[in-house]
């Protein structure tokens, strides 16, 4: 995984609420066995009309936001499925960060361990930015990781919070089973315990 | 000390399975059970293969294809590619890891949250996951059930534990009686209607109540089914009687003086009195009407006597463009009785409400009449065991005498990831768990009811309210 330090990119901005992860990518995409190539698909329907032509009012196919590495959008963005995809197509395509009011808990894990960082802000300072990501080539926001701020494009800076553990994974680009493996004793006494207290939990055998 | 505070049911299974707590208050979360399909674990394997890593517990591991396969005749195999190499693909993965797998052909095939809890491989008191939302089904026998991504897939292969921080206690009470003709899926839309789509993000949701406890099994199962179309993870309802008598005997399930041991530990599961919960949300059973969602998220729904809304009278500017959309993807007018909507599809299955208890409840609208000219009306069971029991007790020549399709389990048109799919501007009524934009075939419609009320759609034409025809 790529470590997240700092970010300056264009910034698209998609003011809608509960973009849905079969909005992100639809299931019919779902049928790789790979993580990587579906940057194309990314918003499929919101993108292209039924013919597979680019629908020019969609904001990635324009410029200069088709070079976008920052999506902000409204409420609850990644509702629905758990599936991966979601990331892995905003990845694909270039997104290394989403800014939201809030994200739906699946898919805001799910972020981090594809070194996408997702940003909390209120309502009221998303709509800031979306005003601010609307100056086309102009629109570029730096995201510092390691100082939580958000420098908007005069020069202010916004702070945002964020988890010190998943930070310290982002910043360094970790593996979290590498970090669970180092607590492999603790998980081999466990196991031990609970043989010993709930001798009667099954195996699985077909 | 403060282990004698009154906890609830989910501090109780979290805390039994904290492996260790990290200063930060992240948990080493240790997991009893991982149910794997083929469309959100292929990447998973296929990391841990590059890292040189084993499954660490594949007796705590089940896999099962379900999203991908035809509801035909699957004995010809998968005729789409893609299809074909996930499946595939998950059997060359089993093999090679040594993971219990159900095969397509094996008469407990079925969707992945059906067979959990059929088999007796999901029990209470325990932590299951899955790469698949709808993972929350399990809480229904009062485990900690949640869904995670293919990432989180391959750390729980890797490690049987998760790194997690506990989440908030919300608590749904439903008091009272439901009324005749509604069920457990109007229960749970009208609660997704009052909390909304993001009403329980950040909390896992205990039901409970007259109502929650009234409920049978299928019933539980369908209410936790859909709590993350409420925004939390997971749902848990208490275990009792019901829960033991529904588990025992069951394949996975400990048998004998096993099974006793383990109903006294189940006993002392559900949340202690004066436990605190964050949220609390009470309903009337009283007070719900079999409902139909009209919109494109689970919580745009309404009575089936209610009506469209008019995005004119939302002063909020944001969410009247919302609605306009809605109103405009479902091609409706505002102020029409949704009761005057025609259907073309009908879809009967899913992991929400595919099990035997649902498929009794369309045969019981099904009986006598017959499905309306022009619509074609599918019904997908759960699993080959719920097919095998509702042969039995001939319902199949029930609803075939009807005019429904009867086909072989799978996920099928819930999500379209196999030829079940709505084309475009077809306007369903399905017994499944989302209504989004696409979701049952790109420009699909869907209307998210009841089994009662998609087989009073089916032999009507319409959606129509189910209490007319009992």
């Amino acid at each position: 995984m790529d470590p997240f330090t700092t970010l300056t990119a264009i910034a698209a901005p998609l003011p809608v609420a509960n973009v849905d992860t079969d909005k992100i990518i639809p299931a019919r995409f779902l049928k790789t066995i790979k993580r990587t190539g579906l940057g194309v698909h990314l918003f499929d329907t919101l993108r292209y009309d039924a013919d597979g032509r680019e629908r020019p009012d969609f904001v990635l196919n324009q410029e200069p936001y088709r070079q976008a590495q920052i999506l902000i959008a409204h409420e609850n963005f990644g509702c629905g499925s758990s599936r991966e995809h979601a990331p892995w197509a905003l990845l694909d395509f270039g997104i290394r960060c989403v800014i939201a009011p809030d994200f739906a808990d699946i898919f805001h894990n799910n972020t981090f361990k594809n070194g996408i960082l997702p940003i909390r802000l209120p309502r009221a300072v998303c709509d800031q930015l979306i005003a601010d990501a609307a100056l086309g080539e102009n629109a570029r926001l730096t995201i510092d990781l390691e100082r939580q701020v958000v420098v908007r494009p005069n020069g202010e800076e916004v702070r945002f919070e964020i988890d010190p553990f998943r930070k310290h994974l982002l910043l360094n680009g970790l593996d979290d089973i590498g970090q669970t493996l180092q607590h492999a004793p603790a998980i081999d006494g466990y196991e031990a315990r609970q043989r010993q207290e709930k001798p009667w939990q099954p195996a699985i055998a077909i | 000390m403060a282990e004698k505070a009154p906890r609830t049911l989910f501090d109780k299974v979290w805390d039994s399975h904290v492996v260790e707590r990290l200063p930060d208050g992240t948990c080493v979360l240790y997991i009893d059970r991982h149910l794997v399909h083929e469309v959100t674990s292929p990447q998973a394997f296929e990391g841990l293969r590059a890292a040189g890593r084993r499954v660490r517990r594949p007796d705590a591991t089940l896999a099962v294809a379900d999203h991908n396969i035809p509801t035909s005749d699957r004995r010809q195999g998968i005729a789409e590619e893609e299809s074909r190499i996930q499946v595939e693909t998950l059997e060359a993965n089993v093999a090679d890891f040594g993971v219990p797998y159900i095969p397509v052909l094996d008469v407990r095939q079925g969707i992945v949250h059906i067979i959990g809890p059929e088999l007796g491989a999901s029990l209470p008191g325990m932590t299951i996951v899955c790469g698949d939302s709808h993972t929350s089904t399990h809480g229904a026998v009062g485990a900690l059930a949640f869904g995670i991504g293919t990432s989180e897939v391959e750390h729980v292969l890797a490690t049987q534990t998760l790194l997690q921080k506990p989440a908030k206690n919300m608590f749904v009470r439903v008091d009272g009686t439901l009324p005749p003709g509604c069920t457990a899926k109007d229960i749970v839309l009208a609660i997704i209607g009052r909390i909304s789509t993001a009403g329980g993000t950040g909390h896992v949701i205990e039901y409970g109540g007259e109502a929650i406890r009234a409920l049978d099994m299928a019933g539980r199962m369908t209410v936790c089914n859909m709590t993350i179309e409420a925004g939390a993870r997971a749902g848990m309802i208490a275990p009792d009687e019901k829960t033991f008598d529904y588990v025992r005997g069951r394949e996975f399930a400990p048998q004998g003086a096993a099974f006793d041991q383990a109903v006294a530990y189940w006993r002392t599961l559900p949340s202690d009195p004066g436990a605190q919960y964050d949220k609390t949300v009470t309903l009337n059973a009283a007070d719900i009407a079999p409902m139909v969602t009209w919109g494109t998220n689970p919580e745009a729904v309404v009575p089936i006597t209610g009506t469209v809304p008019d995005p004119d009278d939302e002063p909020d500017e944001a969410r009247r463009a919302r609605l306009r959309r809605m109103v405009d993807y479902m091609g409706l007018t505002p102020g029409q009785k949704v009761s005057d909507l025609n259907v073309d599809v009908v879809f009967i299955g899913s992991c929400t409400n595919g099990r035997i208890e649902d498929i009794r409840a369309v045969a019981k609208v099904a009986q006598g009449r017959h499905v309306a000219p022009g619509v074609r009306a599918l019904i997908v069971p759960g699993s080959g065991l719920v097919k095998q029991q509702a042969e039995a007790e001939g319902l199949d020549r029930i609803v075939l005498a009807a005019g429904f399709e009867w086909r072989e389990p799978g996920c099928s048109m819930c999500l379209g990831m196999n030829p079940d799919q709505l084309t475009p501007g077809q306007r369903c009524a399905s017994t499944s768990n989302r209504n989004f934009e696409g979701r049952q075939g790109p420009g699909g419609r869907t209307h998210l009811v009841s089994p009662a009320m998609a087989a009073a759609a089916a032999v009507t034409g319409h959606l129509t309210d189910v209490r007319e025809l009992l």
